[in-house]
C-alpha cells in the first residue's frame, strides 16, 4: 500500500522539517496537487500543508509593498482593495486562476510552484517583478519569480525550500498593470497564451517604465526584455504598439499542443501584449 | 396485456379546456432534488459491498496476448478478478433498444474485451476488492500482455484499401455485390428518388462542399455507477443509474447467460444521458464479480473512463451537392455521409441519411451513408442519432446556396420546406406538421430584425428528429382518499414525472398535487422500453393516460353502483361523478375521493394498468437563428443572441419543454464551437476531462430564447409530440452559418475553435 | 497509513470521522457522513458539482483532503433548507424549472448562495461569471439564472 501522511504544521521551522523528508511536498491551495494525487501523477509520502502556519495566510502592506502570504486564496487577493488598486493586473489574473470554487483555494505560491507554462498569475508577478519569500534549510531567501520556474513542472527551489511569501513593490504614481489570457471559452480553460505587462508613466504620460512577460508560448513564462525598448519612451502610439507586437512574437517559442499551435500562439501573444499594454497605461492615467 | 395503439383522437386536444396539461407546476420529485436528497448511481450502497474496478487498454488497437492475474488475486482484500474468458461468447444477435439496435455480440466485447482490444479504454479485465485503494492496488498487479497492432481513428482513412482491420470476419453489407474481402465499411446505406442527373442538370446554381466533424461526447456530469448482487440462489440485484431499467435488465441477462426474471433492476436517479445511458459498461461486470465473490460489488467510473470508454458520437466526413433554380428551387440534392462507429458497427449513419433532407420537398436526391469501424470507443446515442451531423453539412450547404442566389435563407427553406401531404424522404407521408410555422415564427422573431454590428453575423438552420413511440406500461392506484399513485418504467431525465402526473391528472380530472408519480424497477411494473428517441411523454404517456380513462370507467361504475343506476347514466367532469339518471335528479354529485372511500364496499381498490405499443408519434421539426461575434484578431467566438423555434405538438410542462430546447441548443453550441475528442499519435485520448473537453460553461451562453409552436398530434391524447431531440439537430449549422456570416468564410470542418478562424481569416487577408 | 481523526463543524453540528490523510473531503461527506448530496461529477475541480463551503469560502470539496477540514465549518446542501423550509435558492429552481436530471443541482444551489451572501444584486454577467464552475449538461443555464436572479430580488426583498 502507498503511505501518504498529512501534515499541518504552526511555524515555518515545523514546515522546513517536514519538507526535509523524502518524498514530501508542500501544499497551499491544493487545486493543483489533489489533481496530480488523483490521476496517479504525485505520489508523495507526506503531504505538508502551508496554510496552518503563522502568517501563511493573509496580506500585509509594508512601506507601499504587499506582502501575500503563501497560502492566500485568490478570492482572498480578489477582496483586497488597495492590493487591487495598486496592482490590478496581478490581482485580475490571480482571479483568472480556475473557478470560484477554485479561487477559494487556490494561491499565488502554489501557482508559481506548481510550474506549469501557462500559469496565469506568473506572467503577471513577473511584469510585476514580484519577489518570493523562500524559507528552507537554509534560512530565508529571496529570488525574483521568474528566477522559480526552470522548466515544465520543474522548480529552483532546493529540498526542503518552500515559498513562504510573495512581495509586490511599492507603486509610484501613474503606475498600473494589465494581464490578459486567451482561452477558448471565457472560464475554465488553461491559457492558450497569456500576456503581463506593467507600465510607469511620467506626468506626459510617456512610459518611463515597461516590463512585459508572457505565458504559454516557452517552457516557462517569459519576460520580453525587447518589449521594455518598445515601450519605453513612448506614449502607446500605434508604432510602440506595433513594436511590442512584434518583440512578443519574436520572444515566443512555443509548442503545438491540443490546446494550440505554435503558429497560433505566436499570433496570439502580440496581439495579447498590445490590448494589454493599452489597458494598462489607461489604468495608469494614459490618454491613448 | 399488450396492444398495439393506432387510434384517431380520443377527444382530449389541445382546444379543450385543460386545466393541468399546459400549465407549470412544481415537479414532484423537485424537493429531493434540490436538497441532496434524490439518490442518483453512486448514492446508493448495500451492505458488506466491496469496490469493482476496471483495468482498461492502454492501446489503441492490440491483441491481448495473455493476462496474468496471480499477484493480484494474492493481494490481502482482493475478492474476485474478472476477464473476457468469465463471458459466454455470444452470436450475433440485433436487439432493438428503442435509440437504435445492437448486436449482443459486440455489447458483449465492448462491456469485456476477449482477444483485441480496439480501443485506448477498452475493459480487460474487473477486480472486486475490500476497498478502493486495494483495488487500485490490485489492478496495478495484473500483467497483461499486448500484442500492440497498428490503429486506424479517422473514418476516411479506416475505408481505406490499406487500413488496419479491426475485424477479420466484417465484409461490408448493403453493397450491390458482396465484397470478397474484409474491410472497416461495416454497411452502406443508400436513399434515392427522382433522377438525379437530371435534377442537377435542371439546375441554375450548384454549390457543393465537404464537411468534418469530431467526435463529441454526449457529457452528463453524473459518470456511470451500478450495484450489483448476485445472490447464492442465483436471484441478482442491481440498482444503476441508466435511461432504461428493462434494458438493463436484457443487457445483463445476454451478456451473463441469465435468465431475466432472476434479475431485478432498480433505477436510480439519473444525472443526464442524453442517450449515452442507453447500454451499459458497468452493471455485467458487477454482476459477474459478485457472482465471483459472494458479495454485493459497487463499481463507479472516473471522469477520465467515462470519456475513454463510454459512448461518444460519431466522427464524420460528408459530401454535400446541391443544385436549385434561380427561384430558390432545389431540383437535385446529392449527399454522402460518412460516420465513425467506433470500435463496432452501428453509427447513427442511417438515421443521420434519413434525416438529412427531412425538411426538403426535393424531387431528385440521393443518400448514401457509410458506417465505418475505427480504434475508438463504440459510439452510443446522443440525442437525435446522426441527425445534427448530417443536418451541420446540409444546411451550411443550403446556406451556400441562399448566398448564391441571393435569397433570404428563411425564405429559400420556406420555398422548398416540406407540408402535410408531402412524401417524406425517408419514406412515409408527413401529416400534421409544424415546419413551415416553425420558419414562420423564426422569420417574424424580434431577433431576426435585429441589426448587426461590425465582426457579427447571423445565421439560420432547420432540423428534424422523428420521435419515437414504443413500448411502455403505466398502473394507476387510486388511494382511498382520493389520490392517486401513477407507476411507470421509464427513468426521469429531465422532468417526465411531471408529465406523468399532470396527464393522470387532467384525465382524472384532479388536482396535480394529488398525483404521485413513480418510478419502479423491473420487477414493479410491465415492461417499458428506456427513455430515448423522445418517447416517454409520447408513449408512456399515452400509457398513463389510458390507465387513467379505465380508472374513469371504474369510477363510473362504481358511482353507479352507489347510485343504483345504470353506468351509462354517470358522467365524469372534473373529477366529479355526475348522476343524469333522469329518475335520480337528486342524487348529490360523488366526488373521486367520496367514491374511493367507499371502494371496500363496490368492489375493491380501484387501479388499472396499461401496457401498449405506441405508434404515430409526431415528428419534430426546429428552425433557429444564431447571432455571433467574432475577435477577428483572436479568432474568439461569442454567441450573442439565440433563438430556437420548435413545433412540440403540445406543451404538457411548457417550462420542461422550454428545458429540453435550451439544453439541445446548448449541446449543440457546444459541438460547434469546442467540443471534440483529441487524440495522440498512439491513439489515446489527450482530452479525457472536462478541463480540456470543453463543454459550455455558463458564462459561454446568452439566454436561449425557445419558441413553442403548438402544431398538436392527433395520435397523442392531448396532441404532444417527442421535443427533446431536435433542438440539437440546427444549432451545429446555426452557429457556423453566424460564423461565416461574420467573417464572410465558410468553414467546414467543426469544432470553429479559435485557431482554426483566426487562420481562415489570415487566409483571406491573404 | 493510519488514519487521521478529524473534528469539523458540518451544517452546524460538530462532527467527527476518521479519515485516510489522502481521502478528499467529498470522500469523507458521502462516505463517512453519508451526505450524498454532495456530487462526484470529475474528481478535478472541472465540473463543481461538489461543491461546498468551506470557512465562507465556496470549495469543491474533490479538492479538499478530509484531515485539512478540522476545526473549521463546512456548509453542504443539506444544510441549505431551514428544516422542512426550502431556502429561497431551492424554491426558484423549483419554480424556474431550473433543473432536468438534478445532479448539477446541489453544486448549483450551493454555489449560488455563495454568490449572493457577497454579491447581493449580481447582473446576469457576474451570475454567468461566478457559476461557470458549475457545469450543466441539461438546461443551458438560461433558468438556472433566471432563478439566481429571481431568488437574489426575493432576498433583497426580505432584507429591506
Amino acid at each position: 500500500m502507498s503511505q501518504l501522511d498529512y501534515l499541518a504544521p504552526a511555524t515555518a521551522d515545523e514546515a522546513v522539517k517536514a519538507l526535509g523528508g523524502a518524498g514530501a511536498r508542500a501544499m497551499a491551495g491544493g487545486t493543483d496537487l489533489l489533481v496530480q494525487l488523483r490521476a496517479g501523477r504525485a505520489k508523495p509520502n507526506v503531504i505538508v500543508d502551508l496554510k496552518r502556519i503563522a502568517g501563511a495566510v493573509g496580506i500585509r502592506q509594508e512601506a507601499g509593498a504587499f506582502i501575500i502570504g503563501a497560502a492566500t486564496s485568490g478570492a482572498a487577493i480578489g477582496e483586497h482593495a488597495a492590493l487591487v488598486k495598486a496592482w490590478p493586473g496581478v490581482v485580475e489574473a490571480t482571479n483568472l486562476i480556475g473557478s470560484t470554487q477554485v479561487q477559494g483555494r487556490a494561491t499565488l505560491a502554489g501557482n508559481l510552484c506548481n510550474a506549469s507554462p501557462a500559469a496565469d498569475s506568473v506572467p503577471a508577478m513577473i511584469a510585476a517583478r514580484a519577489v518570493c519569500v523562500i524559507i528552507g534549510p537554509g534560512g530565508r531567501r529571496e529570488a525574483p519569480v521568474e528566477a522559480i520556474c526552470t522548466a515544465p513542472g520543474r522548480t529552483s527551489l532546493a529540498p526542503g525550500e518552500f515559498v513562504l511569501e510573495i512581495r509586490l513593490p511599492a507603486r509610484p504614481a501613474r503606475a498600473s498593470d494589465a494581464y490578459l489570457r486567451l482561452i477558448p471559452r471565457t472560464e475554465m480553460d488553461i491559457a492558450v497564451v497569456g500576456a503581463g505587462v506593467s507600465l510607469v508613466l511620467d506626468g506626459a504620460g510617456v512610459i518611463t517604465d515597461a516590463q512585459v512577460s508572457l505565458g504559454a508560448v516557452a517552457p516557462t513564462a517569459l519576460l520580453v526584455a525587447d518589449a521594455s525598448l518598445a515601450l519605453v519612451g513612448s506614449k502607446l502610439d500605434e508604432a510602440a504598439l506595433a513594436k511590442l507586437d512584434a518583440a512578443a512574437r519574436d520572444a515566443c517559442r512555443p509548442i503545438s499542443d491540443k490546446r494550440g499551435t505554435a503558429e497560433y500562439r505566436t499570433k496570439i501573444a502580440g496581439v495579447l501584449a498590445r490590448r494589454a499594454a493599452a489597458i494598462a497605461y489607461s489604468r495608469a492615467g494614459g490618454q491613448a | 396485456m399488450s396492444d398495439v395503439l393506432d387510434r384517431p383522437d380520443i377527444g382530449h386536444n389541445a382546444g379543450d379546456d385543460l386545466k393541468v396539461v399546459g400549465t407549470r407546476p412544481i415537479r414532484p420529485d423537485g424537493a429531493d432534488k434540490v436538497t441532496g436528497r434524490a439518490a442518483f448511481g453512486a448514492d446508493f450502497n448495500m451492505p458488506g459491498q466491496l469496490v469493482g474496478k476496471v483495468l482498461r487498454s492502454p492501446h489503441a488497437h492490440a491483441r491481448i496476448v495473455s493476462i496474468d492475474a496471480k499477484k493480484a488475486r494474492a493481494l490481502p482484500g482482493v475478492k474476485a478478478i474478472v476477464t473476457g474468458a468469465d463471458f459466454p461468447n455470444l452470436a450475433d444477435e440485433f436487439h432493438e433498444g428503442g435509440e437504435a439496435a445492437s448486436n449482443l455480440r459486440d455489447l458483449a466485447m465492448n462491456v469485456m474485451a476477449r482477444d483485441k482490444a480496439l480501443y485506448d479504454g477498452h475493459a480487460v479485465a474487473a477486480v472486486a476488492a475490500t476497498s478502493s485503494a486495494v483495488a487500485d492496488e490490485a489492478l496495478a498487479l495484473i500483467t497483461v500482455v499486448y500484442e500492440v497492432l497498428p490503429h486506424v481513428q479517422e473514418v476516411e482513412a479506416a475505408m481505406a484499401q490499406d487500413a488496419p482491420l479491426l475485424h477479420g470476419r466484417m465484409f461490408t453489407e448493403g453493397l450491390e455485390a458482396r465484397p470478397d474481402k474484409p474491410s472497416n465499411i461495416a454497411k452502406r446505406n443508400r436513399i434515392a428518388r427522382g433522377d438525379l442527373d437530371a435534377g442537377f442538370a435542371a439546375a441554375d446554381v450548384i454549390v457543393e462542399g465537404r464537411y468534418t466533424t469530431q467526435a463529441v461526447h454526449q457529457g452528463y456530469i453524473e459518470p456511470h455507477a451500478c450495484v450489483a448482487s448476485w445472490a447464492a440462489d442465483g436471484q441478482c440485484s442491481v440498482w444503476s443509474s441508466s435511461q432504461g431499467q428493462f434494458m438493463v435488465r436484457t443487457y445483463c441477462a445476454k451478456v451473463l447467460g441469465l435468465e431475466i426474471s432472476n434479475i431485478r433492476v432498480t433505477p436510480a436517479e439519473i444525472g443526464g444521458g442524453f442517450g449515452g445511458k442507453t447500454t451499459v459498461y458497468l452493471e455485467p461486470l458487477a454482476l459477474a464479480l459478485s457472482r465471483q465473490s459472494g458479495h454485493p460489488v459497487k463499481m463507479v467510473m472516473t471522469r477520465d473512463e467515462v470519456f475513454r470508454a463510454t459512448g461518444p458520437t460519431s466522427g464524420s466526413v460528408m459530401y454535400v451537392r446541391l443544385g436549385a433554380k434561380t427561384d430558390g428551387t432545389i431540383t437535385a440534392a446529392d449527399v454522402e455521409l460518412k460516420y465513425q462507429a467506433g470500435a463496432f458497427p452501428g453509427s447513427p449513419v442511417g438515421a443521420g441519411s434519413m434525416t438529412a433532407l427531412a425538411c426538403y420537398h426535393i424531387p431528385n436526391f440521393r443518400i448514401t451513408g457509410w458506417d465505418v469501424v475505427t480504434n475508438t470507443p463504440k459510439v452510443a446515442a446522443y440525442r437525435a442519432p446522426g441527425a445534427p451531423i448530417s443536418a451541420f453539412a446540409v444546411e451550411c450547404a443550403v446556406d451556400d446556396l441562399a448566398l448564391k442566389l441571393g435569397m433570404d435563407p428563411i425564405a429559400l427553406r420556406e420555398k422548398n420546406a416540406v407540408r402535410d401531404g408531402m412524401k417524406a424522404s425517408y419514406g412515409p407521408t408527413f401529416q400534421n406538421i409544424g415546419y413551415v410555422e416553425t420558419l414562420e415564427a423564426i422569420k417574424t422573431s424580434p431577433h431576426y430584425q435585429i441589426p448587426l454590428g461590425p465582426n457579427q453575423g447571423r445565421g439560420v438552420a432547420v432540423g428534424f428528429w422523428f420521435n419515437v413511440g414504443g413500448e411502455s406500461t403505466a398502473a394507476l392506484h387510486v388511494g382511498e382518499d382520493g389520490t392517486a399513485v401513477v407507476v411507470t418504467g421509464n427513468p426521469d431525465i429531465g422532468g417526465s414525472r411531471a408529465s406523468m402526473a399532470m396527464m393522470a391528472a387532467e384525465a382524472l380530472g384532479i388536482g396535480v398535487e394529488k398525483v404521485r408519480p413513480i418510478v419502479a424497477d423491473t420487477a414493479s411494473i410491465g415492461f417499458s422500453m428506456l427513455t430515448g428517441g423522445s418517447r416517454t411523454t409520447f408513449a408512456t404517456g399515452m400509457a398513463v393516460v389510458q390507465a387513467a380513462e379505465k380508472v374513469v370507467a371504474e369510477l363510473k361504475r362504481r358511482a353507479a353502483l352507489i347510485w343504483e343506476v345504470s353506468a351509462d347514466h354517470v358522467a365524469w367532469r372534473e373529477g366529479v361523478a355526475h348522476c343524469l339518471d333522469p329518475a335520480k335528479t337528486d342524487k348529490p354529485p360523488l366526488s373521486l375521493e367520496a367514491i374511493a372511500a367507499q371502494s371496500a364496499r363496490t368492489g375493491g381498490p380501484i387501479s388499472a394498468q396499461v401496457s401498449l405499443n405506441a405508434q404515430g408519434a409526431g415528428p419534430g421539426f426546429a428552425a433557429h437563428i444564431c447571432d455571433v461575434e467574432i475577435d477577428p484578431e483572436t479568432g474568439g467566438v461569442t454567441v450573442l443572441r439565440y433563438t430556437a423555434a420548435q413545433d412540440v405538438g403540445k406543451a404538457i410542462h411548457p417550462a420542461y419543454v422550454e428545458g429540453q430546447i435550451q439544453g439541445g441548443v446548448a449541446q449543440g453550441v457546444g459541438w460547434a464551437l469546442n467540443e471534440e475528442y483529441i487524440f495522440d499519435r498512439d491513439g489515446k485520448m489527450e482530452n479525457a476531462g472536462f478541463l480540456d473537453y470543453r463543454v459550455p460553461v455558463a458564462s459561454d451562453l446568452p439566454m436561449i430564447d425557445a419558441i413553442m409552436v403548438e402544431v398538436p398530434n392527433p395520435r397523442h391524447p392531448f396532441g404532444a409530440k417527442g421535443v427533446g431531440e431536435v433542438p440539437i439537430v440546427p444549432p451545429l449549422a446555426a452557429v457556423a452559418n453566424a460564423v461565416r456570416a461574420a467573417t464572410g468564410v465558410r468553414m467546414c470542418d467543426l469544432p470553429l475553435s479559435p485557431p482554426k478562424i483566426r487562420a481562415v481569416l489570415d487566409a483571406k487577408e491573404g | 497509513m493510519s488514519k487521521q481523526h478529524v473534528s469539523t463543524i458540518v451544517n452546524g453540528d460538530p462532527v467527527e470521522f476518521l479519515a485516510d490523510p489522502g481521502m478528499t473531503l467529498l470522500d469523507a461527506l458521502r462516505d463517512e457522513l453519508d451526505l450524498t448530496g454532495s456530487k462526484e461529477g470529475c474528481g478535478s475541480g472541472d465540473c463543481g458539482a461538489c461543491s461546498v463551503i468551506l470557512d465562507g469560502r465556496l470549495v469543491c470539496s474533490c479538492l479538499v483532503l478530509a484531515p485539512e477540514a478540522e476545526g473549521r465549518r463546512v456548509e453542504t446542501i443539506e444544510g441549505l433548507a431551514h428544516g422542512s423550509e426550502l431556502h429561497p435558492l431551492q424554491q426558484k429552481f423549483l419554480e424556474h424549472a431550473a433543473l432536468q436530471c438534478g445532479f448539477c443541482t446541489p453544486g448549483l444551489l450551493m454555489a449560488s448562495k455563495a454568490l449572493l451572501d457577497v454579491n447581493p444584486d449580481p447582473t446576469e454577467s457576474e451570475a454567468r461569471y461566478w457559476l461557470a464552475g458549475n457545469l450543466c449538461r441539461c438546461t443551458g443555464y438560461d433558468k438556472i439564472i433566471r432563478a439566481v436572479m429571481d431568488a437574489a430580488a426575493e432576498l433583497r426583498q426580505e432584507r429591506v
